[in-house]
């Protein structure tokens, strides 16, 4: 469980993250959705007690992330798969986190097996590693210590479509398992493809957050006809407002059971009718945050 | 993907988040001294160059002088030069290597890694002047087979002069790498500052009362001697309170306010 609350940070008379709230519940992915420079990395620091907030708080577990104990046997945290020491071997670096944590070496293999990083890479220095490689390293260091939340800051950046599916099966099976995933990409399929409830952030400030079914629902209808021209009259006639596709449907901005409604009374044979769902979503995602500033956060 | 009610997973028994223990914590940051290839060469150079001045000493010492005293004295001086270094690296390197950022996410104490970083420099200034007794015994049994006086003379005041020697040295500069937490410029301002003070203080006859007392080169020089007053004590601490206590102190409370990203 993590609980955001009002969390606000400034540098000098810029707001990089301003009166940030959400809830992450077990059981569920949060997708934290923005781009560049909306205040993802910033958030997730101060939450992790890395940045301290200008205003506001945060809980995980119930209590501030400084105030735990050994956080790492709660939290598994990545916050950049690339801070990692360039001399150490990958087995060398997740050796000092179990030492750190307390935790059994023997982990420290299974860890390593677990994100696909065999004998040869775990004996490599991590400055020979790929991206990709660092951020399995870095997800086998945010599971050792068998945490019931996740904390993952672009968690797919550098991994290859093999290993972006299968990293969201890792999440989803996570969080299936009764765990807590906060994660945050810049990308929509990404947070689409795993999270169940987005939480879409620009210039700092949150512009949108629930269920993923709650907010795809106000992104429309999408309808296609044989007679695409007959359709257009039809919702023209219904007074539906819609806008055509790029393949020929029309999305538009009413329930699909009105949609079917006017189709029917019509006589229009439909061979699509449903939300618009993904489509919308990203149609949601660029409106949200075209106003806000996408320039990187100067700190 | 829908949300669906789950069952929340049972609470994990309170043992397994009790902390880690300064003792743990100080084992993991001595590894960490060693677990690079810079850091292990680093320890490395320490140890050789202890063996090159014995050896040295060997060649240049009048056979009646090569005593015990005469290895293990000599030997704690480019030691002791290249022990800040260690100092710095081991602070410096958690933020040049962005390793902080995994550091504090498992120990948001941050004066709690602190303290055990200390604790593990202290720990390796102390092993060196061990290896400083081991590389001047080698050298006073060669100098014994050569022809040398091979005396085993010591004055063991010098042991424990020598260990505060060390450990100042570490210390001083593992407080220089916490208050400039960049390696080179903490590395040129700790080699720079007491040799510009020096020179001022040779410059102006105003500060040179001040330099007694101000000047650690000047005041930890007895420590490689047996004999060593009240005086010269209290010049030293006085030294130290200013060139390690006050960079340790102002490099710590910045730290722990500090953002890591």
């Amino acid at each position: 469980m993590i609980e955001v609350d009002q969390l606000t940070k400034r540098y000098g008379p810029h707001t990089a993250v301003a009166d940030v709230t959400f809830r992450c519940e077990p059981g569920t992915v949060t997708g934290f959705l923005g781009p560049n420079g909306a205040g993802k990395s910033t958030t997730m620091r101060m939450i992790c007690g890395m940045t301290p907030p200008t205003a506001g708080g945060a809980t995980v577990a119930g209590r501030p992330y400084r105030d735990l104990p050994n956080p790492g046997r709660e939290i598994g945290v990545l916050l950049d798969a690339s801070a990692q020491h360039a001399g150490r071997t990958g087995r060398e670096a997740l050796t000092l986190a179990a030492r750190t944590m307390g935790v059994d070496r023997a982990r420290v293999a299974a860890a390593l097996d677990r994100v696909g990083l065999n004998e040869t890479a775990a004996r490599r220095r991590v400055g020979a590693y790929s991206l990709g490689m660092r951020q399995r390293l870095g997800l086998a260091l945010a599971l050792l210590g068998d945490p019931r939340v996740l904390i993952l800051d672009e968690p797919a950046n550098g991994l290859d479509p093999e290993g972006i599916f299968w990293m969201r099966g890792l999440l989803r099976d996570f969080a299936d398992r009764g765990g807590t995933v906060l994660l945050s990409s810049h990308l929509l399929r990404e947070v689409e493809a795993v999270a169940d409830r987005p939480v879409v952030i620009g210039g700092g400030r949150v512009v949108a957050q629930g269920g993923k079914d709650e907010l795809l629902a106000g992104a429309g209808t999408l309808v296609r006809a044989r007679d695409a021209h007959a359709l257009r009259l039809t919702l023209e006639r219904a007074a539906l407002p819609a806008t055509a596709g790029t393949d020929g449907g029309y999305v538009v901005r009413a329930e699909p059971g009105q949609v079917g409604q006017a189709a029917a009374d019509a006589g229009l044979v439909l061979t699509e009718l449903r939300p618009a769902g993904s489509g919308g979503l990203e149609q949601l995602f660029l409106t949200l945050t075209a106003g806000a500033s996408t320039k990187e956060a100067v700190r | 993907m829908t949300t669906t009610t789950r069952t929340p997973a049972p609470p994990r028994p309170e043992a397994a988040v009790a902390g880690p223990t300064l003792a743990r914590l100080t084992g993991v940051e001595l590894r960490k001294l060693a677990d690079t290839r810079a850091g292990r060469w680093l320890l490395i150079t320490i140890g050789l160059i202890a063996a090159v001045i014995v050896v040295v000493q060997l060649f240049v010492v009048e056979a009646p002088d090569q005593t015990f005293t005469a290895f293990f004295t000599p030997s704690l001086l480019p030691v002791g030069l290249l022990l800040p270094v260690l100092g710095i690296l081991s602070i410096t390197g958690e933020w040049s290597q962005r390793t902080a950022l995994t550091t504090f996410a498992l120990v948001p104490r941050r004066e709690r890694v602190i303290v055990a970083k200390l604790a593990a420099v202290v720990l390796a200034a102390l092993a060196s002047v061990l290896v400083s007794l081991a590389v001047a015994a080698v050298g006073t049994l060669a100098a014994g087979a050569t022809g040398g006086a091979g005396a085993w003379t010591f004055d063991w005041q010098l042991l424990p002069h020598a260990a505060v020697f060390q450990v100042v040295n570490v210390l001083m500069g593992a407080a220089f790498g916490l208050l400039a937490r960049n390696t080179p410029l903490a590395i040129v301002t700790y080699l720079l500052l007491p040799t510009v003070w020096s020179l001022l203080a040779a410059m102006i006859s105003a500060l040179r009362e001040p330099a007694r007392w101000l000047d650690t080169s000047y005041t930890m020089e007895p420590l490689l001697g047996a004999e060593m007053t009240g005086g010269q004590w209290g010049r030293l601490g006085v030294s130290l309170a200013v060139w390690v206590l006050l960079p340790l102190v102002a490099g710590l409370v910045r730290t722990l306010r500090r953002e890591v990203s």
